[in-house]
């Protein structure tokens, strides 16, 4: 199994072992508690799950956060103590403590292994102390890294307030076909937006970007014509997007299937199956598809493109043309950034990815198809679930210009002559939109350009 | 059910896991969720270690949850062997796999019908022990069963020789007081036999432990199960006195000579000129006098001024009651509160620096240290890393003196806190801590820096209100330049007010 296949005119995905290095999905706190402002994150686990944010957390472990862990002790496991008792007695201390607006329950392998009912101990906890308790299962059986956001947004979903607004229902038929992924159903999407023509069209946005970000993305389609009517997370929990039927929503990260699910299913959303906003191409792609769904002809694109790619000619692009990267995969992204650096005219030899949603990700696999056939490049090979030890073989063999991997392999590849860009640290960046394209180029080439520097 | 935000000592499995991946040739493979392999990370970027990490997860997942590990966890070991050829494989349990209760000794026996290599259970309880014990646990395990597999070699060596037990990786500044442990056993003319677990020694050179004459462990955490056993098999005496400060390493120094001059004439070997170690009174002397520069610095003015001031100490035992001693007895320093969180190792603790300080602390609750500060408002603090941030919240310095540490304290230079230039180590580190906060006490007092009045350019009349709330977002310190780089764009452009596009448009055109 450890043989690099010949590189094919197709993209072709295979699976490995599942033996890779990745974050806790429990990481997700880290980015959403600063995101939601108002919230506290409680992490039901033990010490492993402690140690592990602690570390990972950094710096910001000091500046007093609002997470904590509810460190399971043997007498919890053993079930000698009362569940119910303990975690109301510790939300009540939260709540004279922080005062939050929500209190978050991180469900992790532990509460899931001696079968800790959150989802049913919550509604009651939350009557008794009178804050919202979500519960998130952000768990290392289940999920890999950034898909913890994905778990905590979904349970979110479900507390956004119905939108009132019944002009914008959709007929029994429509919603209905709504359930279907919507790359399947422009048709239906256009039919609706003749129905909506007479208003101003509009969309919730999901994903937790940086609040600049946010104000970005929120401006490109400002742009447009279209007005983004929220975002999932919000700002603050109290500001969380209405939704409803016939509610248009659409990702920006690749890595939000469930949460992309839940809206379809259990909010009766439409969602609009895009690339994501990663890149010029990729934000333009995005831009479009949001467009064309709904029934807005989209202006300045092209040159808006051009002129991004035009300023990155003379520094990045020079750098990386015809380089080759090689990405062990970790937190999802790895699709769209593939997509991009082919854009760039790199060359990809492997795309690991822990988990591959080919529904929720089908537009930006399409675009990725596309991308090559223009840069006439060979389509990298797709693995799901990698096995470390395979890939540091294939790494080794291949000798790529740049390998996108975690902590833990980093520095000892490093070592190897093999230079390495930190695939975490795109989790915690700016790389969306247009306007953040040559701060992403300066993360991915830092290894090239230092390279460079030193002798 | 505990509310914690922060633990001085991670879970156990970390503690076998760096015990087993301080060893040459040794691989770990921990049965857990995905995820829990973050020791890599920690060895990787604190350590800035060179090579792979020999640990790797036997994934628990939703189907192992449903039916079991079944074949994967044999299935793995066996891969392991045959691609890294290891000496020892340890199956390493987690919290999670604790709870699932498989027999995992069965596992480790089928596996080592297959295998070419050793392969062990690490023998711990994550819910009755932390990080330390486990460490130490499992080194005694590890030299236990290569003792009782492979037999032992009890010919001592002609010349007086010393194994070194409890060195190993992430250990607080472990390298460092190796190498300096090393040189004061070379100048006494003693032979280093073995360092475990982190030497260059391979798991086969275990079975000659017991040549040495005696064992040295530096360290109260890791170390003292080993000794003990080895003492109760073979007869080795130990010595665990740490030699940290002046008075504690010429103590530390005399307890080898008492222990070696013991042991010679308990085996009948004369001390003759090939083997004699030196004259420790006249090496202490002259060592304390020229090498360490802290008996001076006592005596100093520098030395006086810090007379009767007030200091707080926290950290692991052995650092926490070392460095008690040290404030007190050398430098003359008030310790208004010494603590550990070593709850397990409290009473020797108490012990150690009882008639030292004004209170004793032991916890592992984090608030009740900082409490303690905000109560006590030491001159200066010496401490973890979180002490540190504690000291940086209410405005005292601090010094770090023992583990949890960041990457700083993985320094590159030499940083023993053990033996003579351990002493220097600490004179200027603690030190620094007190003259620092003197210094910005005077400060203070003679009304602060004089460029406290050039204040940032406060006009933001041309800025719309949305750009104005949207630069709030931009980071302290890189605000200004973010707000002059717009300004000048939207001067070039005549964009009057600065709007929200306009800033981002400066930015894409700046970048």
């Amino acid at each position: 199994e450890n043989t690099i296949e010949k590189t094919s005119d197709e993209l072709v995905c295979t699976c490995e072992t599942g033996n890779y290095h990745t974050f806790c999905p429990i990481s997700c706190v880290a980015w959403l508690f600063s995101k939601i402002t108002d919230s506290f994150f409680l992490v039901i686990g033990t010490k492993t799950c402690g140690y592990f944010l602690q570390n990972a957390l950094g710096v910001m472990i000091f500046a007093e956060p609002r997470y904590a862990m509810a460190e399971l002790e043997e007498s919890d496991i053993s079930a000698k103590l009362n569940d119910y008792k303990e975690l109301k007695r510790l939300c009540l201390q939260i709540r004279q403590d922080r005062k939050p607006s929500v209190i978050i329950w991180i469900g992790t392998c532990t509460t899931e292994i001696i079968k800790m009912d959150l989802e049913g101990m919550a509604p009651k906890i939350e009557n008794e102390i009178q804050i919202p308790i979500i519960v998130a299962r952000a768990n290392g059986l289940d999920y890999a890294f950034t898909q913890g956001e994905d778990t905590v947004l979904a349970s979110m979903a479900y507390r956004c307030p119905t939108i009132s607004n019944t002009s914008q229902d959709l007929s029994v038929q429509n919603s209905t076909a709504s359930l279907s992924l919507s790359h399947d159903s422009n048709k239906i999407d256009k039919q609706d937006n003749q129905q909506n023509s007479k208003t101003t069209p509009g969309i919730v946005l999901f994903g937790s970007v940086p609040s600049t970000v946010e104000s970005q993305l929120t401006l490109e389609l400002k742009k447009q014509g279209i007005n983004v009517l929220g975002w999932l997370p919000s700002q603050r929990y109290e500001e969380l997007p209405a939704l409803g039927k016939g509610v248009y929503v659409c990702g920006v990260n690749p890595f939000l299937s469930r949460t992309a699910t839940t809206l379809m299913r259990r909010r009766k959303c439409l969602l609009i199956g895009a690339p994501f906003p990663i890149g010029p191409d990729g934000t333009r792609a995005w831009i479009e598809k949001i467009c064309s769904v709904l029934g807005v002809q989209p202006k300045g694109l092209q040159e808006r493109e051009e002129k991004i790619w035009e300023k990155l000619k003379g520094t990045y692009l020079n750098l990386i043309r015809g380089k080759s990267v090689f990405f062990m995969g970790d937190n999802l992204l790895e699709i769209s950034l593939s997509r991009f650096l082919i854009s760039c005219g790199m060359i990809v030899y492997e795309i690991g990815i822990p988990y591959l949603d080919r529904r929720y990700q089908a537009a930006e696999l399409a675009l990725l198809e596309k991308t090559c056939i223009k840069m006439k490049v060979p389509m990298p090979r797709i693995v799901e679930k990698p096995d470390n030890i395979y890939q540091v073989a294939r790494v080794k063999a291949l000798n790529p210009d740049l390998v996108v991997t975690g902590l833990s392999n980093a520095n000892p590849l490093l070592y190897r002559n093999i230079n390495v860009k930190w695939s975490t640290e795109l989790v915690f960046s700016c790389i969306h939109g247009f306007t953040n394209t040559a701060d992403l180029l300066a993360i991915m080439t830092r290894p090239l350009q230092r390279d460079s520097v030193l002798q | 059910m505990k509310l914690a935000y922060w633990m001085y000592a991670g879970p156990a499995h970390i503690g076998t896991l760096r015990t087993a991946s301080s060893f040459k040739s040794v691989q770990s493979i921990m049965h857990g969720p995905l995820g829990d392999d973050y020791f890599n990370v920690m060895r990787s970027m604190l350590e800035r270690e060179r090579d792979f990490t020999g640990v790797t997860i036997s994934v628990v997942d939703r189907h192992v949850l449903g039916s079991g590990s079944q074949d994967k966890i044999v299935e793995n070991i066996t891969r392991k062997d045959k691609e890294t050829n290891p000496d020892l494989i340890i199956l390493t349990p987690t919290c999670t796999s604790s709870i699932l209760q498989e027999d995992l000794q069965n596992f480790v026996n089928r596996a080592a019908l297959e295998a070419k290599t050793d392969v062990l259970l690490a023998d711990v309880n994550h819910y009755r022990v932390n990080e330390l014990q486990a460490a130490d646990r499992t080194l005694e395990q590890i030299v236990r069963y290569y003792l009782e597999k492979y037999g032992s070699d009890t010919q001592k060596t002609e010349k007086p020789s010393v194994n070194i037990i409890g060195i190993f990786t992430l250990g607080f500044h472990n390298q460092h007081d190796c190498r300096e442990l090393k040189r004061i056993l070379y100048d006494l003319n003693i032979q280093v036999n073995l360092v475990i677990p982190e030497g260059n020694s391979s798991l086969q050179d275990l079975t000659k432990l017991p040549k040495a004459w005696f064992n040295l462990v530096p360290y109260r955490e890791v170390g003292l199960m080993t000794a003990k056993y080895l003492e109760s098999t073979f007869s080795m005496p130990y010595v665990s006195t740490t030699p940290m400060g002046i008075l504690e390493t010429a103590n530390c120094i005399r307890e080898i000579s008492d222990t070696i001059k013991k042991f010679s004439s308990t085996l009948s070997i004369p001390l003759d000129e090939n083997n004699k170690i030196h004259d420790v009174e006249s090496y202490i002397d002259l060592q304390t006098r020229f090498i360490s520069q802290a008996a001076w610095f006592s005596r100093s003015l520098d030395c006086q001024n810090l007379t009767g001031k007030k200091a707080i100490v926290f950290g692991d035992a052995t650092h926490a009651a070392y460095m008690t001693k040290i404030l007190v007895r050398e430098m003359g320093i008030r310790v208004a509160c010494s603590g550990t969180y070593c709850k397990h190792d409290a009473d020797w603790f108490r012990e150690q620096v009882a008639g030292y300080c004004d209170s004793i602390l032991i916890t592992e609750s984090h608030s009740e240290v900082a409490n303690a500060i905000t109560e006590i408002s030491p001159a200066a603090i010496f401490g973890t890393q979180m002490e540190r941030h504690v000291g940086k919240r209410t405005d005292i310095p601090c010094g770090v003196i023992s583990a949890p540490v960041h990457i700083q304290n993985f320094s590159m230079s030499f940083r023993p806190f053990l033996g003579f230039e351990g002493t220097n180590q600490i004179a200027d580190l603690v030190y620094n801590s007190f003259s620092l906060g003197m210094e910005s006490h005077l400060l203070e007092i003679f009304s602060g820096h004089d460029t406290k009045e050039i204040t940032e350019d406060k006009k933001t009349d041309f800025w719309s209100e949305e750009a104005l709330a949207e630069l709030k977002k931009v980071p302290g310190p890189f605000r200004g330049k973010a707000k002059k780089g717009v300004e000048k764009y939207a001067k070039e452009q005549n964009i009057f007010p600065i709007t929200v596009e306009a800033m981002f448009a400066a930015r894409e055109a700046n970048s």
